[in-house]
C-alpha cells in the first residue's frame, strides 16, 4: 500500500505510528487520527464551497449575458476572498426581541447539516469518510436537520416575513422529501444495497441513469426542491418576501447560510453523480485492460468524481437561471398530485421489472423501456388532463346550468 | 468491559418518569403531548436494549419500528385535534377544556 | 472506563438533562427544541447499540417530522408569541412525587430480576441486521401482520389528521 494507491490509509497509518511513537496508547492514537481525518474532510468541503462562490457568480453572469467578477485576480478567481472579507467586517445585528440562542444556532445547524453529508460521499474507491451500510438513509436524515434550521431561523427572527418564508420553505422541504426518498429507493432496489460505496460499485457495468432515467429525473426534481433553489425558491423570493427566512441575518451568519446553500447544491450534484451516473467509476472495465490499470488509481477516480459532480451542479444552476419561480400552491400540488403518485408507480414498476428481468439478458433494455413506456403513459395522462382543463376554461359551464335550472322548474 | 443492561433499563425508566411528570404537571395540551413523546422514546430505548442483549432475534427492532409508526400516527392526530380545539375555543390550556365536566 | 461507557454516560446525561428541560421550561418553542436534542441523544444511543438503521429512522421521523409538527402546532395555537406565567398546573408537587415513586418502583423491581446485570452483549452486530430486519417485516411467519396493520393505522391517521385540520370550511 503506497501513497498513490491508497492515500487515506497510508497517511492514517503513518500518523498513528507517529502518535504511538510519542507515547500514546493505540486507542488514543486511533481517536486522534480519526479527528484529524474529520478536520481534513471538513476543510476539503469548505475549500470547495469557496471555489463554488466564484463558479456560481461566473456562471450566472454568463447565463445573463454579462461578464461576472473579473477584477480581483485573473478571471476574478479571488472574488470569494473579497466576499468573505466583506461579510466578516459587517456589523452583526441581532433584532430586538429575537431569541438569541436559537437565532445564533440556526446558521450553524444549517451549515452543519450540509457538511455532515460529506462523511459518506465516496470520492474514490478508498477516499471516503465512512462507509455505513445505510448511507442513502443518512442523506435523508441529515436533510431533516436542514429543515429544522430553517424553522429555527424563521421563528427566532421575530419578523413575520421571516416566519412566512420559513413556513413555506419547511412545507416545501417536508413535502418533497417523499418523492426524494422513493427516488433514492430505486438505486437501492437495483443494486441491492443502501451503502453508497455499494451503489457506486454496482454501476461498474451500466449506469443507473440508463436503467432508470425517470428515477434520475424524479431525484433531480425533488433534490432541487429540497435545496430550496429556483424554480422552488419561494422562501427567498427576493422580489416577494424580501429574503425569506434569512432576512434578519447579517454578516458572516448570512455567509454561513449562503455557503451552506451553495455547498448543498454541489453535494446534491455529487449525489446525482454517485447514485445515477457511476460516481467515481465510469470506464466500464477499461481499467482492467493491460495498459490502462492507472485508470483505477484513487486520484484519477477523485478527478472523475469531481468532474461529474460539477456537471450535476451545472445542471442545477442551469435550471435555476432559466426558469421562473413556481407559486407555493402550485408547488405543493405538483408534489402531491403528480410527483408522489409517479414516484410510487415508478418504484413498483422498477421492483417488478428488476425481479423479472434480472437473470435474463434483456435487463438493461427492459428497464430502460419500462421507464420510457411509463413516461409516455404519464405524458398522455397529462395531455388529456390539460386538454380537459383547457376545454373547461374556454367554455364556461354557465349556459348548461341555466338550461338545467329552467328545465328543472318546468319552464319550457 | 461493555455496557451492562442495567444502565439502559435505568435510563429508560428515568426518561419514562420525566415524561410522566410532564404529562401530569403541564397546563398546555401541546406540552402534554411532548411528555407522551418522551415516554414513547423511553419504551423504544427499552426495546432496543432488549434486542441488543437478547439471543439474536430481531423482534426488538421490529417492535421499535412499529412503535415509531404508532407514535407518528398519534402525534399527527393529536396535534390536529389540538389545532381544531384551538379554532373553536381559542385556548389549549387543558384545564379550560371543561365543557363536558359536571 | 472504556470509550463506549464514556460515550454512553455522556449520552445518557444529555438525554435526561434535555428531557428535564422539556418538561420544565416555560417557553414552549424552547421545549420543542429541547425535545429535538433529547431525540438526537436517543438516536446516538441506538447507534451505540449497533442499530444504525433505527438511529437514522429516529432522526428522519422524530426530528424531521414530529418535532417540526410540534413547533408548528406551538406556533399555531397561540394569540401572541410569548409564553406568560408558569407552565405547570397546581398539582405539580404531587406529580413530581408520583414520578419519583414510579421511578423507584421500576428500579426496585428491575434490580430483583436476575438478567439485570447482563454485561457482555451476545449479539454479533453486523450488517446482517438490516437484511434480517427487512425479512422479518415482510415474511409471513414473522411480522408482516403487525407491519400491515401499522400501515393501515398510518393511513387512518393521515386521513383523520387532514380531515380534522381542514374542517373549518363548512
Amino acid at each position: 500500500m503506497t501513497f498513490w494507491n491508497d492515500p487515506i490509509n497510508f497517511i492514517a497509518d503513518w500518523l498513528q505510528d507517529v502518535f504511538i511513537g510519542w507515547g500514546a496508547s493505540t486507542s488514543v492514537a486511533e481517536v486522534i487520527t480519526s479527528l484529524i481525518g474529520i478536520v481534513v474532510m471538513i476543510l476539503f468541503a469548505m475549500v470547495i464551497a469557496i471555489a463554488l462562490v466564484w463558479v456560481e457568480r461566473k456562471v450566472v453572469a454568463r447565463f445573463q449575458d454579462r461578464l461576472g467578477p473579473n477584477r480581483i485576480g485573473p478571471f476574478g478567481i479571488f472574488q470569494p476572498f473579497a466576499d468573505i472579507v466583506k461579510l466578516v467586517i459587517k456589523e452583526d445585528i441581532i433584532p430586538a426581541g429575537a431569541d438569541r440562542v436559537v437565532f445564533n444556532m440556526a446558521p450553524v445547524i444549517s451549515l452543519a447539516s450540509v457538511i455532515l453529508i460529506w462523511a459518506i460521499i465516496p470520492l474514490a474507491s478508498n477516499i471516503y469518510g465512512v462507509d455505513i451500510n445505510v448511507g442513502v438513509l443518512y442523506l435523508v436524515a441529515v436533510g431533516s436537520f436542514g429543515t429544522l434550521s430553517v424553522i429555527m431561523a424563521g421563528w427566532a427572527s421575530n419578523n413575520k416575513y421571516a416566519l412566512i418564508g420559513a413556513f413555506r420553505m419547511v412545507a416545501t422541504m417536508i413535502s418533497y422529501e417523499i418523492p426524494m426518498v422513493v427516488a433514492l429507493m430505486i438505486p437501492t432496489i437495483i443494486s441491492g444495497t443502501m451503502s453508497v460505496q455499494g451503489i457506486t460499485q454496482a454501476q461498474s457495468s451500466v449506469w443507473f441513469a440508463i436503467l432508470s432515467p425517470l428515477g434520475f429525473l424524479l431525484f433531480m426534481i425533488s433534490a432541487i426542491a429540497e435545496l430550496g433553489r429556483s424554480p422552488f425558491d419561494l422562501n427567498e423570493a427576493e422580489s416577494e418576501i424580501v429574503a425569506g427566512f434569512h432576512i434578519e441575518y447579517t454578516g458572516m451568519k448570512f455567509g454561513l447560510f449562503y455557503a451552506g446553500e451553495l455547498l448543498h447544491a454541489f453535494t446534491f450534484g455529487g449525489f446525482m453523480a454517485v447514485l445515477f451516473f457511476g460516481g467515481y467509476g465510469g470506464f466500464f472495465g477499461l481499467e482492467n485492460v493491460a495498459g490502462f490499470t492507472w485508470l483505477s488509481n484513487p486520484f484519477i477516480e477523485l478527478i472523475v468524481f469531481l468532474v461529474k459532480a460539477m456537471i450535476g451542479y451545472w445542471i442545477i444552476m442551469w435550471i435555476k437561471y432559466s426558469m421562473p419561480r413556481i407559486r407555493i400552491d402550485h408547488m405543493l400540488a405538483f408534489n402531491w398530485k403528480f410527483l408522489t403518485p409517479l414516484a410510487f408507480v415508478l418504484l413498483m414498476v422498477t421492483a417488478l421489472f428488476d425481479k423479472l428481468l434480472a437473470p435474463t439478458q434483456f435487463y438493461v433494455a427492459g428497464m430502460f423501456l419500462s421507464n420510457v413506456v411509463l413516461g409516455w403513459i404519464v405524458i398522455e395522462i397529462l395531455r388529456k388532463f390539460s386538454k380537459h382543463e383547457r376545454v373547461l376554461q374556454e367554455n364556461p359551464a354557465e349556459p348548461v346550468v341555466i338550461q338545467a335550472a329552467n328545465h328543472g322548474q318546468g319552464v319550457s | 468491559m461493555s455496557i451492562p443492561l442495567s444502565w439502559y433499563l435505568i435510563l429508560s425508566a428515568a426518561l419514562f418518569c420525566i415524561g410522566l411528570f410532564g404529562v401530569l404537571a403541564r397546563k398546555n395540551a401541546v406540552a402534554i403531548l411532548l411528555g407522551i413523546e418522551l415516554m414513547l422514546n423511553a419504551v423504544n430505548i427499552n426495546l432496543v436494549a432488549f434486542w441488543r442483549y437478547g439471543t439474536g432475534e430481531i423482534t426488538g427492532q421490529v417492535f421499535a419500528i412499529i412503535v415509531f409508526a404508532v407514535a407518528s400516527a398519534e402525534v399527527a392526530v393529536g396535534l390536529a385535534l389540538i389545532i381544531s380545539v384551538y379554532r373553536r375555543r381559542s385556548t389549549v390550556i387543558a384545564d379550560d377544556l371543561d365543557l363536558m365536566k359536571w | 472506563m472504556t470509550p463506549e461507557q464514556i460515550i454512553f454516560i455522556l449520552t445518557a446525561a444529555l438525554i435526561v438533562g434535555t428531557a428535564f428541560l422539556v418538561v420544565t421550561t416555560r417557553n414552549l418553542v424552547h421545549a420543542a427544541l429541547w425535545l429535538v436534542a433529547t431525540l438526537f441523544g436517543v438516536a446516538i444511543l441506538y447507534g451505540l447499540s449497533g442499530a444504525g438503521f433505527l438511529a437514522l429512522v429516529q432522526i428522519v421521523i422524530y426530528i424531521g417530522a414530529i418535532a417540526i409538527l410540534f413547533i408548528f402546532a406551538v406556533m399555531l395555537t397561540r394569540k401572541e408569541m410569548r409564553d406568560k406565567g408558569a407552565q405547570v398546573n397546581r398539582n405539580w408537587p404531587i406529580s413530581a412525587f408520583l414520578a419519583l415513586l414510579v421511578f423507584g418502583g421500576l428500579a426496585f423491581i428491575l434490580s430483583g430480576w436476575d438478567g439485570f446485570s447482563a454485561t457482555a452483549s451476545s449479539v454479533p452486530v453486523s450488517g446482517d441486521t438490516l437484511t434480517a430486519l427487512g425479512k422479518a417485516l415482510v415474511s409471513p411467519d414473522a411480522f408482516v401482520l403487525p407491519f400491515e396493520v401499522a400501515s393501515i393505522l398510518l393511513l387512518a391517521a393521515l386521513v383523520g389528521a387532514v380531515y380534522l385540520a381542514a374542517s373549518n370550511k363548512e
